[in-house]
């Protein structure tokens, strides 16, 4: 652990951003912007999974490999909905989540 | 106060100030950067802890990959000088409540629960225990996961081929 920092600072930073990622997922309407609120909720769960690991349990690595994993997550989600957003705009000439109600009914 | 600690409020306080931005700005182009120096901080944060491997899969993964295929997708699909509207009033008002609650009550969480800190010794991260627990199978071995994570990258990039790929026009062929 870091001398001089208690792991209540770091879990305030955690929270504080993840709930950033919610209000931005709730209040954007672009799916880019959406995708990049998303990866702001990821990134700080993973600060989450490492400072669990580095302060209360750090004779294991169990939050330093789950984190990886949930990197490796991150990038196959982000490109699979990129690929996504590509298509729609192909079709819709835009990506805003309004307009994306085709297969509404 | 030590070296660290400054580069630790310097690090949150970056997180903190461009994840805001990042979602308030009303230019795309610029809500990407910001997620950048997000994504570096966060780097940041993971080598101050020494856990160098974490920052630097941090860096080539986000910082490198991630961020610059979103840049090339905001690329192909927006004009850079287009503005977004503001957003609606009681969407603006939902998703302030809602952030405010939840990060209230999880911090009030977070502040009243009586963290232990370990004791027991460290082993350190480095990159012979990391990769003897990633692909061991006995005690501590993480060796089913990485196969998990293995097939649903092929499956993911399977799939992002075919979705992207562009539907050729059939009445064209003859």
């Amino acid at each position: 652990m870091i001398q001089g920092i208690p792991i209540q600072h770091f879990l305030i930073v955690s929270t504080i951003m993840f709930f950033i990622g919610i209000c931005g997922f709730i209040i954007r309407r672009n799916l880019i912007t959406i995708l990049m609120a998303v990866e702001l909720i990821l990134n700080s769960v993973n600060i989450n999974f490492v400072i669990f690991n580095r302060y209360l349990y750090p004779d294991q690595l169990q939050g330093h490999f789950f984190a990886i994993f949930v990197v490796g997550i991150a990038a196959a989600e982000a490109s699979v909905a990129i690929a996504l957003i590509i298509n729609i705009y192909r079709k819709l000439k835009n990506i805003d989540v309004e307009n994306v109600n085709e297969l509404r009914y | 106060m030590s070296f660290n600690v400054i580069m630790f409020y310097l690090f949150s306080a970056v997180i903190l100030v461009f994840s805001l931005m990042s979602i308030t700005t009303r230019r795309i182009l610029r809500a990407a950067v910001y997620l950048l120096f997000v994504l570096m901080a966060t780097a940041g944060l993971y080598f101050l802890l020494q856990y160098q491997f974490m920052a630097a899969v941090q860096l080539t993964l986000y910082a490198g990959g991630i961020v610059v295929l979103i840049i090339f997708s905001i690329l192909l699909t927006h004009h850079i000088s287009h503005l977004f509207k503001h957003p609606d009033t009681v969407k603006l008002i939902m998703g302030v409540s809602v952030a405010v609650i939840g990060s209230g009550i999880t911090i009030a969480t977070i502040l009243t629960y009586p963290f232990q800190n370990s004791t027991v010794t460290e082993i350190p991260a480095t990159m012979e225990n990391i990769g003897n627990q990633l692909l061991g199978t006995g005690k501590n071995g993480y060796v089913l996961p990485f196969e998990l994570i293995s097939i649903l990258l092929l499956a993911a990039m399977v799939a992002a081929i075919i979705v992207a790929k562009k539907e050729k026009n059939k009445n064209s062929e003859i």
